[in-house]
């Protein structure tokens, strides 16, 4: 697991982002229109990819694409 | 865990009744054209049913039931047991089961109950009447289930594109040769506050600032007698729960999951309901959708999907399938049933 491979994921999952675009410390609500659809299909991906679920919380607590997949890291550890 | 069987209990047949009003999402102008695109695609409601002014869930299922009744060639002298599963029954009380067993032409002498379940109801009600019907004596009986949207603001994203109105009818026989139904059925209140209208029960009785509407976030206007969606919360159990429900069933009566040739899920929303598909590695033939024709049907999605999508499969057919119901409570449930023609009649609009 690198964030390399889950900023591909995201690409792939997200169609309106431009590849290249999305790095470490982009800030995911500013990069792409971040709403809860959109949050609700970044869990989707993250459990369906990782077998981690993201809940509320992790998204409240998170600002960069770094910090969500951090959490994931921790999560998937335990 | 409440995993079980009841034998000796056939489905008979099933019926639906939508509206004949139809709203297309492409027309919900309340968000923007992009976020209304996203909201589609990710949901699978292009259109739903809704009710018209006075139009309730019970009228839905009256006709779905006097239709099943006719086709089946019933005598209804012998139903003894009816039972309307909804979360939006006709009035606070009487229970709405007493008023459909004397509008339909039941005998005194059958049995009426509500239950107050929505999203698992399907499942719930089939194990209560089966129960009834195995270990009561009873030999007809009919599940009424169904829900109805008023009770989503037309100004909360979150919940009005999601929502179509359908009421169903499910006629059950005693049948001494049909295989057993099993049953898993799960329930976590914890939960509650995920799907609620918080207010218009006894705990928080209607008072002038039940109606006051407020805003919960950007599209997301509502007052506390409309329906509250907490969409994580919905999706962080749905991913959890409903995988492993199935699984146990499964593994608890030794049935492969390749022998079932029909799952039929509660219809919550594209992505919830694609995410458990996914989980469960089934083929997408499988798995049967009616949401995008007729949205997310609270209690009545999983016999409108059978309507709607399997109707010429169960006519004719036998079948083994697995139905699931999932949501408000929390509650969720699945049972296995083995099926063969079925009298289904096409969908009927009111």
């Amino acid at each position: 697991m690198n964030i390399e491979d889950f900023i591909l994921k995201i690409e792939n999952e997200f169609e309106d982002l431009t590849p290249g675009k999305l790095k470490p410390e982009s800030k995911f609500r500013d990069i792409f229109d971040w709403n809860s659809v959109n949050a609700l299909t970044m869990i989707a991906m993250v459990d369906s990819e990782y077998d981690v679920m993201l809940v509320a919380q992790d998204f409240q607590k998170s600002k960069t694409i770094q910090d969500l997949f951090n959490i994931i890291t921790s999560k998937a550890k335990k | 865990m409440a995993l079980f069987s009841i034998p000796h209990t056939r489905i008979a047949g099933i019926s639906t009744c939508v509206p004949k009003n139809i709203v297309a999402n492409k027309d919900y102008k309340w968000i923007s054209d992009k976020e209304r695109e996203l909201l589609i695609r990710k949901t699978g409601v292009v259109e739903k049913r809704v009710v018209t002014k006075g139009m309730t869930a019970s009228d839905l299922c009256y006709e779905a039931a006097k239709k099943l009744i006719e086709d089946l060639k019933w005598n209804k002298e012998e139903i003894e047991l009816v039972i309307f599963v909804s979360q939006s029954r006709d009035f606070l009380l009487p229970a709405t089961a007493c008023i459909l067993q004397d509008k339909l032409g039941l005998p005194k002498t059958c049995l009426a109950i509500d239950m107050n379940l929505g999203c698992s109801g399907y499942v719930y009600g089939l194990s209560f009447m089966a129960n009834y019907i195995a270990h009561c004596n009873i030999k007809k009986a009919l599940m009424l289930i169904g829900d109805v949207t008023p009770l989503a603001s037309y100004r909360d994203k979150t919940a009005y594109p999601l929502f179509g109105d359908a009421g169903a009818a499910t006629a059950l026989e005693y049948d001494e040769n049909a295989a057993p139904m099993h049953f898993n059925l799960q329930s976590d209140g914890s939960g509650y506050k995920a799907i609620i209208i918080p207010d218009g029960g006894m705990r928080n009785y209607p008072t002038k600032k039940s109606f006051e509407y407020k805003s919960y976030g950007k599209g997301i206007i509502r007052n506390k007698l409309q329906i509250a969606l907490d969409g994580f919360a919905i999706f962080n159990f749905s991913l959890r729960e409903v995988a492993p429900n199935i699984h146990a069933l499964l593994q608890h009566n030794n049935i492969p999951i390749d022998t079932i040739e029909y799952f039929l899920f509660h219809q919550a929303n594209l992505l919830i309901n694609e995410s458990v598909r996914k989980k469960l590695k089934l083929a997408p033939d499988k798995v049967p959708y009616s949401l995008n024709k007729f949205g997310n049907t609270s209690s009545a999605s999983i016999p409108t999907t059978i309507v709607s999508e399997l109707r010429q499969q169960v006519t004719s057919q036998k079948l083994n399938m697995l139905f699931c119901g999932f949501g408000v409570g929390l509650s969720w449930g699945s049972v296995y049933v083995e099926t063969e023609n079925i009298c289904c009649p096409e969908i009927i609009e009111l």
